[in-house]
């Protein structure tokens, strides 16, 4: 079981929840397991079979993108770090 | 038992001397002044360590803690200076040698020298917290008052982090900002005020920053950051950038200027009750568009205005801003580079995340394909990103 914490932005289609447990052994088959039950999920972190250029996903702290990316394997207990980026800071 | 000169002579003969011409291509070594605060103050080498003799053997080890670096010592003719360096090959320094001829030679010579900056009685004590911290002291506070910063966003996060600034002492603030004062700002801008309502937020600031320390210069723009007027704005010159943007455009803006004018950003962006800080320096680490290629849609990326912020949240993120730039400013401490700081204030947890430099990044990898200006809106707009 792998920990994924859900950023607010992602959060209304999660049912509001900060982190929610996945199961898979790379970070494909997480994200598999977590839009299955939150299809809402899916458009907002998967583009072209891939992750989508907008999110980063980190496994214990690192960029997916600098490992395997979408492949990258998920230790069992790990926690993963899906982020978007937010401009919000002036208005 | 011998006088002053024979024992100055035997000394002389015991340490390694050397000439102030030579001294000069020693670019590596640290040059040590040890004569009184009065002489020193008349001017000194640049880039000297000011250590008296009187302190030398208790505080030589805190300003030059590796005892294998080369060390010259100087004071005003050369004697003084040859009972220092026994001092310190007593110590343990391995490669110390005494400037023959001194101060005076060096000037002599047509050497440079530089004028130390004292600080006014006022600012003594202004700024007394920060002069006994060692790693900020009279010369650190010096570099502040020096110091240009350049803040992008007079609201949430311009608010605190200008506000620590200037009180810190960072001589010039310059403030982009475009909009006025409204009500629903003062739930977290604390530059501003109910007074202040319907002004200028750049002016309003100005006035809050200023009334905080006179010693603080405000410049204000009171625009729109644009392709246009980026390049006007930033030939003012300036040390670091505070972004505190309210969207994707600028926040792309600032990047690619950043990096073609090798000027470090400290990045702070907030979302209900969440953060994130880093610090984007050019060459040393990542930038915005290696960790995010492209903005995200809209509805992934509400702004505060749409999804609100909680109070609070900005002056969390807005001070830590403040603090990467001091040590930036300062040149201490571990910035923020190559990390992403993530702050919950539900949960009260700091995260943290690396930052990879991506050799492929359009602005800073090793074959950039963006090398000007874009259309920064309709980038945003075509990557499906809201605007504001």
């Amino acid at each position: 079981m792998t920990t994924v914490r859900i950023p607010p932005t992602l959060r209304p289609s999660v049912g509001g929840e900060r982190q929610v447990p996945a199961q898979g052994e790379t970070v494909r088959e997480l994200l598999d397991d977590l839009t299955s039950r939150f299809p809402a999920l899916r458009e907002q972190l998967v583009e072209d079979d891939d992750i989508a250029p907008f999110v980063n996903v980190y496994v214990e702290g690192e960029d997916v993108r600098t490992l395997d990316g979408i492949e990258t394997p998920v230790q069992y207990g790990s926690t993963v770090i899906l982020l978007p980026a937010m401009a919000g800071g002036s208005r | 038992m011998p006088g002053y000169r024979e024992l100055l002579a035997h000394l002389r003969a015991e340490i390694d001397e050397v000439d102030t011409t030579s001294a000069r291509d020693l670019t590596d070594a640290v040059f040590v002044d040890i004569r009184e605060q009065d002489e020193w103050d008349e001017g000194h080498i640049p880039g000297a360590l000011h250590v008296s003799r009187g302190h030398l053997e208790s505080r030589i080890e805190t300003a030059v803690p590796d005892k294998a670096r080369q060390v010259v010592l100087y004071c005003a003719v050369g004697n003084r200076s040859v009972f220092a360096t026994k001092t310190l090959e007593d110590l343990g320094y391995a490669n110390v040698v005494s400037l023959a001829g001194g101060y005076v030679d060096w000037k002599r010579n047509g050497f440079p020298t530089q004028l130390p900056q004292s600080l006014s009685p006022d600012q003594r004590s202004r700024y007394s917290r920060h002069l006994l911290i060692p790693e900020v002291g009279v010369e650190g506070q010096t570099k502040l008052l020096n110091s240009r910063v350049l803040l992008i966003g007079a609201g949430g996060l311009g608010s605190p982090s200008s506000l620590y600034l200037a009180a810190a002492g960072v001589g010039t603030l310059g403030i982009v900002d475009d909009d006025r004062v409204d009500a629903s700002n003062l739930q977290r801008q604390i530059a501003h005020s109910t007074e202040t309502l319907g002004d200028w937020k750049v002016d309003s600031a100005k006035r809050t920053l200023e009334a905080l320390n006179p010693d603080v210069n405000v410049l204000t723009y009171k625009e729109r950051l644009t392709s246009e007027n980026i390049e006007r704005i930033l030939g003012d010159g300036w040390d670091v950038i505070v972004d505190g943007a309210d969207n994707f455009p600028t926040r792309y803006l600032v990047n690619d200027a950043s990096v073609w004018h090798d000027v470090p950003v400290v990045h702070g962006s907030i979302y209900r009750f969440e953060g994130q800080v880093t610090v984007f320096r050019p060459g040393d680490g990542p930038c915005y568009r290696c960790l995010f290629p492209t903005p995200p849609p809209p509805e992934l990326a509400p702004s505060c205005a749409e999804g609100g912020v909680l109070g609070v949240l900005p002056g969390i993120v807005g001070s830590l801003q403040a603090n990467e730039t001091i040590k930036l400013l300062l040149g201490i401490g571990d910035p923020l580079v190559g990390r992403l700081l993530l702050f919950d204030a539900l949960a009260t947890e700091f995260n943290e995340v690396k930052l990879r430099k991506d050799a492929s990044c359009p602005v800073c990898g090793e074959s950039p394909t963006i090398t000007e200006y874009i259309d920064y809106v309709e980038f945003c707009t075509r990557a499906g990103s809201a605007v504001g």
